[in-house]
């Protein structure tokens, strides 16, 4: 189980990174689909007996991370007709190179941090997700890859919830899923009327605000 | 029963204000709801603390005293948008009604919750029903302050969430506790693991801060205020800011509780000083009256901090604030929203000479202009000097010092735009073409709000003294 639930954990790290590393949208939105899909399994592996809340809430996070959201974005990105990120601020290397400094320093912390039970690579893992989730909403452009990297950013801190499955009923079902859902399809929604407006995607565009 | 009856009461008009296409039949239900809803908050008032759904809703003094004063403002919202409709047929306008409606049911569940995480899904609530009704307007101006708004609270709201799992994490398995509600969190607080709750403070200063926007956590404030329509610049300002420091206020109260003041007193001060200044340094020179009054807001997000951080009668002052602040900047937004409508933009230059063609609301603008800068006898001059008076007693005279003369920058910053506004003889041409008188329904509500904090200033009646000392002790005030 344990070892089950760690080769999960280094799944959604990768995903991190691949969305960290690409140009590509698609493969962005790819990396979000496959951590959404390794966080939804990842409850069933963590709770022995499975009991049904815990297969119901797997459920409803394959269905929503890995399917519905995803989805969202891709139509999203085909209503905007973007595919790659332009100009990022950070280039995908320098990405790169700092989602191993927030490797590092999510391992760092973590050992400094007081046990949990039953935490293992969790905490690390849910550091991570946080990091990256901020570098790629911080250093992309593009709306889309601004709402997968709030994703990433929020499967993060699924990841800490999860350390509360058993103690704290239903507190992971309230808080993410109806956020994520809400949040993001609102965001679709505005993403699709940034398209009606401006002729491309990008949200640097949107710099008329400002102090004289 | 109550308790619920306030966010459910609300939520179904705002599901009928939906179903109805007639734009009058909409605002009957609107001043239907809100009168029902201040009822409801009257009643409260009058009897012992309500508790209901098995504690995770109850009437506590913070609480109330938020409930109290987003019913107030909402009252004055609904009068407002009676004339504000009449005059202006905002596009996709169905929307508009619900989702202020759907807001005051959501601050309505933010200001009743005792748990913790409902709290936060209340918080949620309330940043998704403003979304649409900053984007009102549906041009690229609003659309890039909606969006701005959207990606900063969403991830202000993602870290308040993050302060809540660590807020459980702290709290060890007892029998016989419930997990997150605020009343087990207070009583058991001594047992709550150090480490954790520090942590999550810290995420709930970020992320609350975020939506209360405190420096420099404020970036999406000049222009979500600049942009949305002034109704709801006013509910933001005054309503949903005041949610947000709720939401920081409970935490506050856990940390307060564990006698963990040493933390939180220094990280409260910096934030509220370092908004006080970058308010000023964007106060100065300021060309645009809601960016303005934007600034000014981050200016006493800042000071409700700063009152928290210097505790005792700081800690009453803060609270005192909170109501005084939230009145005043749901008047001065509708003021400006008054002066936006006659001359059509809310830059400084375009609204010169405004006092011969509004003169009702430019008076209210000068009134409003004295108590935001805390000039005696508004509500503010008596909260901000409770701050002033802690700093002092805990010798910190410095951070006295420093705050007054900031506010007195700020004091002749607002006052250059706002007198040279009112008393500019000439505006520019053609600005006299438009001398139709303003409707009552756009000036009675911001008089009113105005009128209580001027009397909150001279007068303030025993149930509220009361209700402020008992929920400023539980934010480190002195114990009544």
């Amino acid at each position: 189980m344990q070892s089950m639930s760690d080769l999960l954990l280094l799944g959604i790290a990768l995903s991190d990174f691949a969305a960290l590393g690409t140009s590509r949208l698609s493969a962005c939105i790819r990396a979000v689909a496959w951590q959404g899909l390794l966080l939804g399994l990842l409850p069933l592996f963590l709770e022995d007996p499975r009991s049904w809340h815990v297969i119901t809430l797997a459920a409803g996070t394959i269905a929503v991370k890995a399917v519905l959201l995803p989805r969202l974005l891709r139509w999203a990105m085909r209503e905007a007709s973007v595919r790659r990120e332009v100009e990022p601020v950070v280039g995908y290397m320098t990405s790169l190179l700092l989602g191993f400094v927030a490797l590092g320093v999510s391992f760092a912390v973590a050992q400094r941090l007081p046990t949990l039970e039953h935490a293992g690579l969790l905490i690390p893992t849910a550091l991570l997700g946080l990091i990256t989730g901020l570098i790629v909403l911080v250093t992309r452009h593009k709306a889309v890859n601004q709402v997968a990297g709030y994703l990433i950013l929020e499967n993060g801190i699924f990841l800490f919830g999860l350390t509360q499955l058993r103690r704290v009923p239903f507190l992971l079902e309230v808080g993410v899923l109806l956020d994520v859902f809400v949040g993001v399809f609102i965001m679709g929604i505005v993403v699709f009327h940034i398209n009606r407006e401006f002729d491309s995607i990008s949200s640097a565009q949107l710099s008329e605000l400002r102090d004289q | 029963m109550l308790l619920i009856a306030l966010v459910l009461v609300p939520a179904v008009a705002a599901a009928i204000a939906a179903a109805l296409t007639a734009r009058s039949r909409q605002v009957v239900v609107l001043l239907l709801a809100a009168a029902a809803h201040a009822t409801m908050v009257a009643t409260l008032w009058s009897r012992p603390a309500q508790v209901a759904l098995a504690g995770w809703l109850a009437d506590d003094s913070l609480g109330l005293l938020i409930l109290t004063l987003e019913s107030a403002l909402f009252v004055v919202v609904a009068t407002y948008s009676v004339g504000l409709l009449r005059v202006e047929k905002p596009r996709g306008g169905r929307a508009f009604v619900s989702g202020l409606l759907a807001f005051l049911s959501a601050v309505s569940l933010v200001a009743l919750s005792q748990h913790v995480a409902l709290l936060w899904v209340g918080m949620e609530a309330t940043t998704l029903s403003v979304a649409p009704l900053i984007y009102h307007r549906r041009d690229r101006r609003s659309l890039e302050a909606v969006w701005k708004y959207l990606v900063l609270s969403s991830v202000g709201i993602a870290f308040a969430l993050l302060a809540v799992f660590l807020l459980a994490t702290a709290q060890p398995s007892l029998p016989d506790t419930v997990p997150l509600l605020l009343s087990d969190l207070v009583h058991g607080a001594a047992a709550l693991d150090r480490w954790w709750l520090r942590a999550a403070f810290v995420f709930a200063l970020i992320g609350f801060g975020t939506k209360m926007g405190l420096a420099p956590l404020h970036t999406w404030k000049p222009d979500t205020y600049g942009e949305a329509p002034s109704l709801i610049g006013g509910l933001m300002s005054g309503g949903l800011t005041s949610c947000a420091f709720l939401g920081l206020a409970r935490f506050t109260q856990v940390m307060v509780a564990a006698n963990d003041v040493v933390f939180i007193r220094p990280l409260f001060i910096a934030f509220g000083l370092l908004s006080l200044v970058v308010a000023t340094a964007f106060i100065i020179g300021q060309s645009d009256l809601k960016r303005l009054l934007a600034y000014s807001s981050v200016e006493h997000m800042g000071l409700l901090v700063l009152g928290l951080g210097i505790g005792g009668l700081g800690a009453y002052g803060t609270v005192l604030h909170v109501l005084n602040n939230g009145l005043l900047k749901g008047a001065l937004f509708l003021v400006v929203g008054n002066l936006v409508l006659a001359s059509g933009s809310s830059v400084a230059a375009d609204l010169r000479g405004l006092l011969r063609r509004r003169p009702r609301s430019a008076t209210l603008l000068v009134a409003g202009l004295f108590a935001v800068t805390g000039t005696p006898p508004f509500g503010l001059f008596l909260s901000e000097y409770a701050m002033f008076r802690g700093a002092v007693q805990n010798g910190q005279l410095w951070i006295a010092l420093v705050v007054i003369a900031l506010l007195s920058i700020i004091f002749v910053g607002l006052s250059a735009m706002i007198l040279d506004i009112v008393l500019a003889d000439k505006g520019p041409p053609g600005n006299d073409a438009d001398r139709a008188a303003e409707s009552g329904w756009l000036v009675v509500g911001p008089a009113v709000l105005v009128g209580v904090v001027l009397l909150l200033g001279i007068y303030i009646p025993a149930p509220l003294q009361t209700l402020l000392a008992s929920a400023a002790a539980t934010l480190g005030g002195p114990t009544p």
